[in-house]
Parts: structure tokens; C-alpha cells; sequence
């Protein structure tokens, strides 16, 4: 007979997992609200929804200090981790989610708010991208990535439109097919080490000195191809420009940063041991998809119409430019990641508002897609505030200074001439030079175009409340105000991410 | 009461912007008019405290904006930035003053507002990161100038001109990331302050390297052969005020970086580089002029002679020497002065005919005799009349670079010769001979907004010419300090001899080490 298991509650360390538990207690919430009274306005919901996420801000400013005072904590028999790449992505993950949730209080009605399980899934959603960032464990990786998706993809296909289902069913298919990367590549790790959890994995293969080294480039090239989903890494991005293109902008511009967050934690983790490992090939495989998804999204995103679609290649490439810190793998890289994509969540998040707030509900006859390039023509003379504001985004995301995306570039080029990568710097550089033109296609549409006949300033607002108003503000607030915040913010990012050893 | 003049020069014309946007329009120019006239004046009381007897940076404010990477707001005033400081408010003051009627009068008042912050913020900064701010955020008021009130083929050239300079500036960046590395592996501190970087004494292998990064930044601004061709679209299709400013300042920043960045940061490699530089620089000169000379269009003419003379400030700047750094500085004022007054006088006959083909004129000096007169002043200021302003700049730099190379100077004093052709020809085009045009018989002579723009214009370009001490002093002894830097600093033998030491004394411990050298 087996002997009782006894392990006391204080070692499970239960307090780990309170940031994850807030938005599940919320989404439950919620549905319980529903259960007694039907037909409530969103407002409700949406209120709830700030309010957890505003909870679990404040519970993960305690999970900081804690980590400030004793370094890395791990708990419930060592799968949750919090160390600072946890806290920090669940900074990223909640704050772009605090931004996001008010862009549902649109003047038009839209399908899916009027439902409460869209608030509900939306926090099972955030609960499952903290699971994910905050644990070593392939497995509890693995749940967290699948909750999210899962949640995600009804998000997606809630939206209603005959393009929204495609787009849901394609990224379902797509994270179906890296479903089975992920557990393909951890399955193969586990064979050749008998762990599930990194750091025991990269123990066990140091110890042995790679000796599968085929087994294990077959393992990284299937976990490779999983996290490039979750990332749209070309060549794995198929998704990513329909999917935007279904999902109601609000939706595109929150898919384009938090679930590539967590995407990003979980390549450093995974991959961090491997490059400084030292085999060669992994660092070359790398190499060639960061210049690759950088310059290919590049050129796609040159020939486009819509200004939606884009955005969602212009994404790529930030993505493939952020994926280039995986690679070079210093603390300042991994400093820069998170720097680049703090600031670049304010300013896409901004844009997709931008685009979010002028959504019309029919679409008039020269107008093929809903954010067609002409349908901004001449905006300077019919929305001057919302033209400036949509021009600073793309002079944002074009890395032009002072403005917030300038010093993400910075940063980050210059970890890659402090480790020697200099022709990827240089590859970076043109590549931002080279991004320049298409953002600076809308700023010509918008300044120096003549406006469509028949147009007033009323279509690009018009899905404006104030809530939408004060997320653009705040977005725009922080993309001209950056340079204030750079400093606190790198010192900060910089001692966390030291101290968790990448 | 001197403490932030420099913040308050680049920052007052921007939150003098920003308020602009409640002005009403009809009273915007008033406005304009008033918020230049004050920079002008704040540039110069910056003059009036200017100390002629310091050489190097005046006024000097630094605030920390990311001390953790080694990032600061610095500034500073010395003798090369100052007057291009004062010319570039005076410019947007007269550009401002002399705009004529345009659609939309209110964005472009506040653009120039705008685009004169960049400017200061450019010609002040001592950081090598806020110089990039500036440098790059001065395209978009610029792009947006060139793009909303240019000619037809108004977005093809702006873009062109954006995203020639952007791609430049950005391998800019990555050498100045690639410094402060160097700078952080010999210190162990990060910073990006101009200052510290000029005590670092970097190998040569890594200064060919840097040079070539910010020489691609810089270049594509001047803009050097064969990174000219976007400027000829700028100017072709930019209204008069962008042209004006084009030409009179924002060239003047790549120049301006060459003198502040490429020679004091890496003296052997443009000793290294001062062969090729020139040769360049000479097919500049002289293709340029005689691709001037081919052109229908007036503004065309003009344009390619702004190429063509910002070959000669190049030239200067590479002498490497006292004279000709202080000629090439001396230049870039001149030129800015007489380039901007041809520009704007290519305006007012726009304006009158709406066309600019020499053709469609003939016999105006007969119409319109003051404005004859006025351009012939400044046609001859433009090609180097002695007792004019450019006179003195490029008589300055082609002596500078004699002393380098006697062959190539003769080159580019062939382009002086071609220029004066080509200015006489359109000259002659433009005013003598029959009226053969309808039109042209009841043209008007220069209003008085016009003339308000242009009198100043002729009257500084002949003060200059005449006596331009109070200006090349201040200049010279600024160079001085800068070449005397270089001197010091250059490893390679060939530099210590092509750069010449201003202190006797320390040729001779130079030779003694030599001699040591050899000894062993």
C-alpha cells in the first residue's frame, strides 16, 4: 500500500498563483452575474473586467516586491515560477488588456459585446497567458498556451462576419498544427533527458554534452515551429494578415502584442540555454528567420491596400526585429525585448484604435475593404486632431524619434553592435528605413491627398465614445512621451531581467 | 538670464507651435510673423553673450534624459554652430514674412514653427542622440512642406527626399551605437556626449569602419555625388518657402555634422578618406554645374548651382586645415544667404507667371528693374564675385585644400568658371533683350512684402563680403581648436603631417618621437 503523500500547504507556495486567479474568480464572475440576470448592457462588463484586471496589476506590484526582497520563487511543487520575466510579461499582458478592454464601449453596436462570454473568455484568456509566462514546465506551458488560444479563437470568430469565421477557423487550424509542434518538441526532449521542466532539460544535456545533438535540433526545430506560430515567425505567419483582417480592429491590435509576449517568454526560455550552448546550428537557423520574417514581412507589407492588413505584415516584422533578441541572447537583448515591446504595445494598440474608431458598418462603393488606403485621402482637412494622432502612430512605428518606437530600435540595435551582430544591426537599420515607406503611404494618403467627395470629418469618428477617446489619448500620451519614461523603465527592466539569469 | 537660452531657442518656436493651432487663421501670419521675429532676437542676444575670446562650447545646459544608457539632454554654442544658429531663425523669419498667399496658411505657419525647433535642436545639441532626434524629426515638417503645397509631382519627391535621408541616418545610427560601444569598452560607461567621444582615440582599422557609417548619413543630407538625385525633385517641386529652407539651412546640417562628428571623431581616417572625399567632391562641382547649365527651368539652374557650391564647402571641410574648415563654415553661411535670396527670387516671378521655364521670359530688367537688380546682385554673390559673401568662402576653401592638393583645387576651380557661366547664361535668358512674351510687358516690380525678405538678404551679402571679421573670427578660433584636436589626436604619421599643428612646440616632441622610433 502506498504510503500518504505529505507535503504541508506552506510549501506549495499557493501565493504564486493569486496574479492568475483574480481574472479566472472574474470570468467566473461574470458568468454567474449572467445566470441570474439576462440582457445587461456591456457597460457591466466591462466595468468588471477593469476592475479585475486592475487587481491582478495590484497583486502582481506584490508579486514584484516579493521578488525585489527574495530573488525567484517558484511554487505548487516548483511548476509556477516567478521570476522577472514572469512579472514583467504579466505587466505587459495585463496593462495591454487594461487598454483593450475599454475599445468595446463602441458607439455602434457590435455582435459579440452584447455578450457576457465574451468578457468571460477574455479573462480565461489573460489567466491562461499568465500561466504561460510564469512556469518552466513544457506542460504547464502547454495548458496555458492552450487555454489562451482556445479562448482566443471564439474571440475572434465572435466578431460575426463571414470573414471573422474564416479567420477563426484558419488561426484554429494554424495553433491546431503547433498544438502538435509544442508537444512533439517537448515529447523528444523528455525522451532524451526524462524532464519536462527547461532548466532540468538544459542540465541534463549540458551534463551529457549534447550528445543527441541530432535529436535535439529535430526537437528546437518543432518547438521552433510552435512558438513561430504563436509569434506569425515567417515562414509560419500565413495566418496572421487574414486573421487581422477578420477580427474587428480592436481585436488585431490586441492579437499583434499579447499574445506574442507570452510567445516571446516562453522562446527565452526555452531557447536562452541553447544559444549560449553554443550549437552552431541553432544560432544559424535563428539567424536566418529573424533577417527573413523582418525583410519578407517588409516587402509584403509595401504592396498592400488596406491599411489594416498592413499593419498585420508591418507586425511581423516587429515581431521578426523583437525575435532577433532570442538570438543575440544578452541581458541587454533581453532587456531591449521587453522595452521594445512595451512601448510598441502603446503604439500599435494605438493605431488599431485609430482604425477601431473610424469602423463603419456599411461600406460605401469605392471603398473594397473596410480600411482602405483612400478612405483616409485628404483626412487633414476633414479630422485634423485624428490625422495628427494617426500620423504619430506611424511616425512611431517607423522609428522615427522622439517618439516611442525610436528608442525600442535603439536599444535594441545597439544590443546587437555591443555582441558583434553588426551586419544585423545594419540589417535592422534598412529595415526600418525600408518599413519607413509604407507607414509614410498613410501619412501621404492622410496630408497630402485630397479628401474622397462627399466625405466629412464624421466617418473617421465615428465610433468614438470617450472611453475609445481616452485609450487613443493615453496611447498618444505615451508614444510622444516616451523618452520620459525610458530611463525608470530600463533600470527596472534591466535589474529584473538580470536577476532571473538571462 | 543666459542659463537656457539654448533650450529656449529650440523649444520656444515649438510651444509657440503647438499654441498656434488656436490662433485664428486670418490673424496665423501676424503671428507667424511675431513668434520668428522673436527667436531671431533671442538668436541674437545668444550673439550679444557670445564670448569671441573662448574657442570651445558656450552656454552649455545638460540635463540626464536616460543615464542608465548613458543618453543627455546636452547642449552648447561655439563658433562653427552659433551663426548657423542666427541664419537659421533669420531665414524662418523672412521665409515666414514673405509668404505669399498659400491654401491651408495656418499648418504651414505651424510646420515652420515647427521645423525651425528642429533646426536649433540640430545645430545645439552636443549628444550624439539628440542630434538624431533632431535630425531625423527635421524631415517630417519638411516632408509634409514639400508634400501638401508642392508642384505635381509634389509626393513622388517628397518621399523620395524622406526616405533617401532616413536610410542614411539610419546607418548613421547604428555608427554611433557602434561609438558609444567603443566608447563604453574603453570606459566602461556608457554616453553619448560629443565631448567624451572627442578624447577617445580610436585605431584606424575601426575609424575607416565609422567614418563610413556617418559618412553615408551625412552625405545623402549635403547631398555629395551620387546621392544628389533626390535633391533636384525637392527643390523642383517644393514651394518657394521650402526651398528657401531646404537650401539656406537643412543642407547645411550634413556639412555641419562633418565638421562636428567625421573629422575631430576619426582624424587618420579622413586624412585616409580626404583623396577620395575631394575627388568626389570635384565631380560634384563640375557635373553639377554643367548639368545647371543644360536646365530649361530657373529653379533647376539654382538648384544644381546649391549642389554644385555645397561641393566646394566639402572641399573646404576635408583641407583639414585651419583655412579651410574656417572657408568651408564661412561657405555654408554665404551660401545659405545667397542660395535662400535666389530661391525666394525665383518665387516672386513664379508667383507672377506661374511658370518658371527661362523661355517664357526675355527683356524683364525692362518691367521690372529693381528686381533685376536685386538678382544680379546676388547672381554675382553667387558666383563668387570678390567683395561679395561666397568670395571669401570659397577663395578660403580652395586655399585650404591648395595646400592638400594643388590639382584637384584647380578642378574645382573650374566649376567656379562653369558657374559663372551658367548663372550669366540665365541671366541674360531671363532679363535682357526684347519683351517676346505678352504677359511679361505688365508684370509688376517687387512689392514691399518681397523687398522686406530680400533688402536684408543683399544688405548681409555684402556686409560679409566686405567685412566679414566679426563672423570668421568667432569661426576661426573654433576651428583652430578643432583642428589642433585632430592633430593631437591622429596616430597615423600621415595624418600628423596632413593636419598641421597650430603648437610649434608640439612638432617638435612629435619628431622626437619619431626619431626615438627609428633609434630602436
Amino acid at each position: 500500500m502506498l504510503s500518504p503523500v505529505d507535503i504541508s500547504l506552506e510549501s506549495l507556495n499557493l501565493s504564486t498563483l493569486t496574479p492568475m486567479f483574480i481574472p479566472i474568480v472574474g470570468a467566473l464572475l461574470i458568468l454567474v452575474v449572467d445566470l441570474f440576470k439576462v440582457n445587461l448592457h456591456k457597460s457591466l462588463y466591462v466595468v468588471l473586467s477593469l476592475l479585475f484586471l486592475v487587481m491582478d496589476i495590484f497583486s502582481l506590484f506584490s508579486s514584484s516586491d516579493l521578488f525585489v526582497r527574495n530573488g525567484i520563487t517558484l511554487g505548487v511543487f516548483d511548476v509556477m515560477i516567478v521570476d522577472g520575466l514572469a512579472i514583467i510579461s504579466q505587466f505587459i499582458v495585463v496593462g495591454a488588456s487594461l487598454l483593450f478592454i475599454p475599445l468595446a464601449m463602441t458607439h455602434k453596436r457590435f455582435h459579440e459585446f452584447s455578450y457576457p462570454e465574451f468578457f468571460a473568455l477574455f479573462l480565461f484568456m489573460i489567466g491562461g497567458f499568465q500561466f504561460m509566462v510564469s512556469s518552466d514546465n513544457l506542460i504547464m506551458i502547454f495548458v496555458g498556451l492552450e487555454t489562451s488560444s482556445l479562448a482566443l479563437y471564439t474571440l475572434i470568430a465572435m466578431h460575426n462576419r463571414e470573414k471573422s469565421f474564416e479567420a477563426a477557423v484558419k488561426y484554429f487550424t494554424m495553433g491546431a498544427l503547433a498544438a502538435g509542434f509544442f508537444s512533439f518538441g517537448a515529447m523528444i526532449f523528455y525522451a532524451l533527458t526524462g524532464s519536462v521542466e527547461i532548466h532540468q532539460i538544459a542540465d541534463v544535456l549540458r551534463a551529457n554534452n549534447f550528445e543527441n545533438i541530432s535529436f535535439v535540433l529535430v526537437a528546437v526545430v518543432f518547438l521552433l515551429g510552435a512558438i513561430g506560430f504563436k509569434l506569425s515567425i515567417v515562414p509560419f505567419h500565413t495566418w496572421a494578415p487574414d486573421v487581422y483582417e477578420g477580427a474587428s480592429a480592436a481585436m488585431a491590435g490586441y492579437m499583434s502584442i499579447v499574445p506574442k509576449i507570452a510567445g516571446f517568454v516562453v522562446a527565452m526560455r526555452v531557447f536562452e540555454f541553447l544559444i549560449h550552448s553554443g550549437v552552431a546550428w541553432l544560432e544559424v537557423i535563428l539567424y536566418i528567420v529573424v533577417v527573413i520574417t523582418m525583410t519578407a514581412s517588409n516587402m509584403w507589407a509595401l504592396v498592400q491596400t488596406d491599411v489594416k492588413r498592413m499593419l498585420a505584415y508591418s507586425s511581423i516584422s516587429h515581431a521578426g526585429f523583437v525575435m532577433a533578441a532570442i538570438l543575440i541572447g544578452t541581458t541587454q537583448a533581453n532587456s531591449a525585448l521587453f522595452l521594445y515591446w512595451i512601448l510598441f504595445s502603446f503604439t500599435n494598440l494605438g493605431s488599431f484604435s485609430m482604425l477601431w474608431m473610424s469602423r463603419q458598418k456599411h461600406l460605401p462603393d469605392y471603398q473594397q475593404s473596410d480600411h482602405s488606403y483612400n478612405k483616409f485621402a485628404g483626412m487633414i482637412k476633414t479630422a485634423p486632431v485624428a490625422a495628427v494622432i494617426m500620423a504619430l502612430f506611424m511616425l512611431s512605428l517607423a522609428g522615427v524619434p522622439p517618439f516611442a518606437l525610436f528608442w525600442g530600435k535603439l536599444y535594441m540595435i545597439s544590443s546587437a553592435v555591443t555582441s558583434g551582430y553588426i551586419v544585423l544591426a545594419l540589417v535592422m537599420a534598412l529595415n526600418s528605413a525600408i518599413a519607413g515607406y509604407y507607414y509614410l503611404k498613410l501619412i501621404v494618403f492622410m496630408f497630402m491627398k485630397e479628401p474622397v467627395e462627399g466625405y466629412d470629418g464624421e466617418v473617421y469618428v465615428n465610433n468614438a465614445t470617450l472611453a475609445l477617446k481616452t485609450i487613443i489619448g493615453v496611447a498618444a500620451v505615451g508614444t510622444i512621451f516616451a523618452f520620459v519614461a525610458i530611463n525608470p523603465l530600463l533600470e527596472f527592466i534591466s535589474a529584473f531581467v538580470y536577476n532571473s539569469g538571462y | 538670464m543666459f542659463d537656457h537660452i539654448l533650450s529656449s531657442l529650440i523649444f520656444f518656436p515649438a510651444i509657440a507651435g503647438v499654441f498656434g493651432f488656436m490662433i485664428h487663421k486670418d490673424s496665423i501670419r501676424t503671428y507667424g510673423i511675431a513668434v520668428s521675429i522673436v527667436e531671431f532676437v533671442l538668436a541674437l542676444v545668444l550673439w550679444y553673450g557670445f564670448d569671441n575670446s573662448v574657442s570651445g562650447m558656450q552656454f552649455m545646459e545638460s540635463i540626464p534624459l536616460v543615464p542608465s544608457f548613458g543618453i543627455n539632454y546636452t547642449l552648447g554654442v561655439d563658433g562653427i554652430s552659433l551663426f548657423i544658429v542666427i541664419l537659421s531663425t533669420f531665414f524662418t523669419m523672412l521665409g515666414i514674412m514673405s509668404l505669399t498667399d498659400t491654401p491651408n496658411v495656418k499648418n504651414m505657419i505651424v510646420t515652420l514653427l515647427f521645423l525651425q525647433m528642429t533646426m536649433a535642436g540640430v545645430f545645439v545639441a552636443l549628444d550624439a542622440i539628440v542630434f538624431y532626434v533632431f535630425w531625423e524629426l527635421s524631415l517630417v515638417p519638411m516632408l509634409y512642406i514639400i508634400g501638401a503645397w508642392g508642384g505635381p509631382l509634389r509626393i513622388y519627391a517628397s518621399i523620395k527626399f524622406f526616405l533617401y535621408t532616413f536610410t542614411g541616418s539610419l546607418v548613421m545610427l547604428v555608427g554611433m551605437l557602434f561609438m558609444a560601444y567603443l566608447y563604453y569598452q574603453a570606459t566602461g560607461i556608457w554616453s553619448f556626449n560629443l565631448l567624451e567621444w572627442y578624447r577617445l582615440i580610436l585605431p584606424q582599422s575601426y575609424q575607416l569602419w565609422l567614418f563610413a557609417a556617418f559618412f553615408l548619413g551625412f552625405a545623402i543630407k549635403v547631398p555629395m555625388f551620387p546621392f544628389h538625385t533626390w535633391l533636384p525633385y525637392a527643390h523642383g517641386q517644393a514651394p518657394t518657402i521650402g526651398s528657401v529652407i531646404l537650401a539656406a539651412i537643412l543642407l547645411k546640417m550634413g556639412t555641419y555634422a562633418f565638421v562636428r562628428f567625421s573629422l575631430p571623431l576619426f582624424p587618420d581616417a579622413s586624412v585616409f578618406f580626404m583623396v577620395p572625399v575631394a575627388i568626389l567632391s570635384v565631380i560634384m562641382v563640375i557635373y553639377t554645374a554643367m548639368v545647371a547649365y543644360a536646365q530649361k527651368d530657373i529653379k533647376q539652374v539654382i538648384a544644381y548651382s546649391s549642389i554644385s557650391h555645397m561641393g566646394i564647402i566639402i572641399i573646404g571641410t576635408f583641407a583639414l586645415n585651419v583655412e579651410g574648415i574656417s572657408g568651408s563654415v564661412f561657405l555654408m553661411l554665404g551660401h545659405g544667404v545667397v542660395a535662400g535670396a535666389l530661391f525666394l527670387l525665383v518665387g516672386v516671378i513664379y508667383d507672377r507667371r506661374h511658370t518658371k521655364i527661362m523661355s517664357e521670359f526675355g527683356g524683364l530688367a525692362q518691367v521690372m528693374p529693381r528686381y533685376a537688380a536685386i538678382f544680379g546682385v546676388m547672381l554675382m554673390a553667387s558666383v563668387g564675385l570678390p567683395l561679395t559673401i561666397n568670395f571669401v568662402g570659397e577663395f578660403l576653401s580652395l586655399l585650404g585644400f591648395y595646400k592638400q592638393s594643388p590639382i584637384l583645387t584647380l578642378l574645382a576651380g573650374t566649376g567656379i568658371i562653369v558657374g559663372a557661366i551658367y548663372m550669366l547664361a540665365a541671366y541674360k535668358k531671363l532679363f535682357f533683350g526684347e519683351i517676346t512674351k505678352e504677359e511679361n510687358k505688365n508684370l509688376t516690380d517687387v512689392n514691399k512684402r518681397e523687398l522686406v525678405a530680400l533688402i536684408p538678404l543683399v544688405i548681409v551679402a555684402i556686409w560679409l563680403g566686405v567685412y566679414p571679421k566679426p563672423v570668421l573670427g568667432p569661426i576661426n578660433s573654433s576651428v583652430e581648436s578643432i583642428v589642433e584636436l585632430m592633430h593631437n589626436k591622429a596616430t597615423t604619421k600621415e595624418a600628423k603631417m596632413r593636419i598641421p599643428s597650430l603648437a610649434k612646440a608640439k612638432v617638435i616632441e612629435i619628431k622626437h618621437t619619431t626619431v626615438v622610433e627609428e633609434a630602436h
